[in-house]
């Protein structure tokens, strides 16, 4: 007798108005397993879970839990029989306390279910999270999800889950926002997890973290059902060749590299660079930053969630306003980050790592999207001129392949890689001598990645300077001349393109046996007296 | 053939103009003897509808921007006191007044702007703030009375004013009687709202920040200045509402204009705008405003009483919105 199977998916089959996104899906899902569902944007993955979720009630084909065929109407139903699902965005209530979000839709209740027992909620909660090594106190229960960093609030979802007795955890995407020490403490929970019996749903477009977590593997491509195959009989070539239906050469395109920059001036030169803590009780988010980043370079910024990249980016963007200390040069010519439409000016473009809240206006159309950092440009004397608009944004259509319907089509319709590639153009259309990108790749298919990846290459080959910032580690190593690590708002290692390895940026994002170039001055970390200093003194160069 | 009505219908306007003809189906059956088919019926209507839909013009422009402005009835009411106490008290010509009047209307516009955007104050609560403060101020000037042309003289014996023209001009009929006036203001108002929207680089502003401001100010977008920009017009159409109401009773009632704000805000969402901002157009409010107007005419003809004729405008302007919700997703 093989493992208990605690869900089978058969012929399962969907339509939107007369358009076909899932066709013939079958899937099984045994206790104790992970079973990763893979496919590019719009293969139809979240389609399939939108189903065994109860969201969309409508479907063909059946689908059986431990035997008995099941048939969700609501998203109420299907958590009532064990599934929980994990969404890519988060469903908690921000403003209400932890406890309240654990067991929303479910508190202890007496008087017949009007009447909340407050004492009953958080020793429930108190014994979940005790299963689960959440080191809650009873007073952090009761403060809102919002005051916890997304990394916590990751895990109160998956707490709330569990407060279901889910037997079946679908979860999507659920490092997309974590760093590596998070989605590690994440793996960690899903082994405890499997060890109890659980089945997991796993969604990612990570490679590692694919291989970190699967015991199988599903593919699905445009709707339809490419393969399910064990891990060991489905190495990456394999995977990705099932998921876009062809080879890629390689998974980071390799670049002209320019020779090591000499005397010749940096396009962005950072000395001494603060960035202010909005609460000013709290030290600066970023202390004494200083970086030089050359035409055609990209240098990569590394750090665990809260290290202060985000932070550096908005500072020099002049997202704060006019706050921040220190140098900054563009092309030799000092320049003070003042508002952003004033950067933009200056050549500086800032993609942030969340598109759909910080980058797109999803109700403006792919066109107006495209111009609207442009738009002192495309509107001279403050009147919309759409003829320019239209060459503007045709031109960077072609240019990044963005596919559409039309360009008058709203923003927020298009897939998530096409919406990074319309923030992308947006960047582009400003003529920027440097590019902040912040998580260019986040949420994207492996198609688009490899897309972006050549285009980024393209864009430093015509001379940009570029700062990037990434929590996908192949990503990073793959693409950066150069790798600077923060952590706590300070730099404490810097590495090139050789030497870095996983191994020691994680050690130095951790602010533990950090190695440091010449270029950077030590002495101020002594000042600051902070309890790493010491480990500055070792050189990395030798 | 399915498939394209779908794609029509999706089209805001197309809704709207759906909704729109809906109404007239309803007054062409209800036609109260063949009265709503005469023509001055509809001149009426456009007549009536007019003072509603300047305000629902500057409405539009905050709308978009995702706020509201509550004291636009306010600032009519205050608008109507100052203009008639400036031209029929106060004696100036009628350029000099209506220029203040549409300052002062602008600058209480942009001082609810400024608590918006400067001290993020939520529009809802600035706004409602500034809607008890303009009353007051307008009952202030006023000493709670009307403001016309009898005045009373220190001895206790009333003098009367001539109206001045430009009361008249205000309150006159061009075309024979068929265009009232005010009705060609209201054109005006909804023509440079329009050209702010579709045709300024703040329009594109005004839609970016009510669709996404941290993007939009990301963006480089002056979002400050564009919500400034709208609530500051809001309160300019306010004083222009004003300026009309005043010529039309040819007084200045510190009472004029209660709750206007409402039916300004019904016209631009029974159009069709969406109040969570970043979509809509004026046309939207023109048909918005059509179809209210229609309305309370067809109302009006067929002799309902007040009781039914409000708890009717509550239901169908519940249908109307019904109607025209976005599919989700």
């Amino acid at each position: 007798m093989g493992p208990q199977k605690l869900l089978q998916l058969s012929q399962i089959g969907k339509s939107f108005s007369a358009i076909r996104v899932l066709d013939g899906i079958s899937m099984d899902l045994n206790a104790g397993e992970v079973h990763v569902l893979a496919g590019e944007n719009g293969a139809g993955k979240s389609t399939l879970i939108k189903i065994l979720a109860g969201i969309h009630p409508e479907y063909d084909g059946t689908i059986e839990l431990a035997g008995r065929p099941v048939r969700f109407a609501t998203p109420h139903e299907a958590n009532r029989q064990g599934i929980s699902v994990i969404h890519q965005e988060m469903s908690l209530v921000d403003s209400m306390s932890v406890a309240d979000n654990i067991l929303l839709g479910r508190e202890p209740a007496r008087l017949g279910g009007w009447w909340l027992d407050r004492a009953a909620q958080i020793r429930r909660v108190l014994e979940l999270c005790r299963q689960f090594d959440l080191t809650f106190t009873a007073a952090e229960l009761s403060r809102p999800v919002e005051q916890f960093s997304l990394s916590v609030k990751n895990r109160i979802e998956i707490a709330k889950a569990l407060a279901f007795d889910a037997r079946i955890l679908v979860m999507d995407e659920p490092t997309s926002a974590l760093n590596r020490a998070e989605a590690e403490k994440l793996f960690t929970l899903m082994e405890a997890l499997k060890r109890r019996g659980c089945g997991i749903i796993y969604i990612s477009h990570k490679m590692e973290e694919i291989y970190r977590v699967a015991d199988r593997i599903t593919v699905l491509r445009d709707g339809k059902w490419v393969g399910t195959a064990t891990v060991q009989q489905c190495p990456e070539p394999k995977l990705i060749q099932w998921m876009i239906g062809r080879e890629l050469s390689e998974y980071i395109p390799p670049r002209a590299r320019r020779p090591s920059p000499g005397g010749e001036r940096p396009r962005l030169e950072v000395r001494a660079f603060h960035v202010p803590n909005p609460d000013p009780s709290r030290p600066d988010a970023v202390r004494n930053f200083s970086a030089s980043v050359h035409a055609g370079e990209v240098v990569g910024l590394a750090g665990l969630q809260g290290a202060g990249g985000s932070e550096l980016f908005q500072g020099l963007f002049g997202a704060y306003g006019e706050v921040c200390l220190g140098s900054v040069r563009i092309d030799g010519e000092l320049f003070r980050p003042r508002s952003p439409g004033d950067s933009i000016r200056r050549g500086l473009a800032h993609l942030t790592a969340d598109r759909k809240s910080t980058g797109l206006v999803l109700g403006l159309s792919v066109e107006q999207n495209v111009g609207l950092a442009s738009l002192p440009e495309l509107s001279p004397g403050g009147w919309l001129r759409p003829g320019l608009e239209r060459q503007a944004a045709t031109r960077h259509i072609g240019a990044l392949r963005i596919r559409l319907a039309s360009l008058g089509q709203e923003a927020g319709t298009l897939s998530g890689g096409n919406q990074q590639k319309v923030v992308l153009a947006k960047w582009l259309e400003t003529r920027p001598k440097v590019l902040l990108l912040e998580e260019p790749t986040r949420g994207v298919d492996i198609g688009t990645k490899h897309e972006i990846y050549s285009l980024m290459n393209q864009w430093s080959a015509e001379g940009l300077a570029i700062l990037l910032i990434s929590t996908d580690m192949p990503e990073l190593l793959g693409l950066s001349d150069r790798i600077i690590v923060l952590h706590r708002g300070e730099i404490t290692a810097s590495f090139d393109r050789g030497e870095a390895t996983p191994e020691k940026i994680l050690a130095a994002a951790m602010g533990s046996g950090a190695v440091i170039r010449r270029d950077h001055e030590p002495q101020r970390a002594e000042r600051d007296g902070l309890a790493w200093s010491a480990s500055f003194l070792e050189e990395s160069s030798a | 053939m399915k498939r394209t009505f779908r794609r029509w219908i999706a089209i805001p306007s197309v809704r709207a103009l759906l909704a729109l003809a809906l109404v007239v189906m309803i007054g062409s059956i209800y036609n109260a003897d063949g009265a709503f088919f005469r023509w001055s019926t509809h001149r009426d209507m456009l007549r009536q509808v007019s003072t509603y839909g300047i305000l629902a013009s500057g409405m539009t422009l905050v709308i978009i921007t995702g706020g509201i402005d509550l004291a636009v009835g306010s600032v009519l009411g205050l608008c109507a006191v100052l203009f008639a106490q400036l031209s029929l008290h106060q004696g100036l010509p009628a350029l000099v007044a209506v220029a203040v009047v549409l300052a002062a209307g602008a600058a209480s516009g942009l001082v609810s702007g400024t608590l918006v955007t400067r001290f993020k104050i939520q529009p809802f609560v600035a706004t409602l703030a500034m809607m008890v403060l303009a009353r007051g101020l307008a009952k202030w000037l006023s000493g709670g009375q009307k403001i016309s042309r009898v005045i009373q003289q220190p001895d206790g014996n009333f003098s009367y004013v001539d109206l001045p023209p430009v009361f008249r001009l205000l309150d006159s009929r061009l075309l024979g009687g068929d265009l009232a006036a005010v009705t060609l203001i209201f054109f005006g108002c909804l023509a440079i709202s329009w050209v702010v929207l579709a045709k300024l680089r703040y329009g594109r502003y005004l839609y970016a920040t009510g669709g996404n401001e941290e993007a939009a100010r990301l963006s480089g977008v002056p979002v400050v200045r564009a919500k400034l920009l709208a609530y500051g017009l809001s309160g300019l159409f306010g004083a222009i509402a004003g300026i009309c109401q005043a010529a039309q009773e040819q007084q200045g009632d510190p009472e004029a204009g209660i709750s206007y704000e409402l039916t300004a805000i019904a016209i631009a969402v029974i159009g069709g705008n969406s109040l969570q901002g970043g979509r809509g157009s004026i046309g939207l409010t023109l048909l918005g405003a059509l179809m209210i107007g229609y309305l309370e005419k067809i109302l009006s003809l067929n002799a309902v009483g007040e009781s039914s004729r409000l708890m009717l405008t509550g239901i169908i302007i519940i249908a109307a919105v019904l109607l025209q919700r976005r599919k989700p997703g």
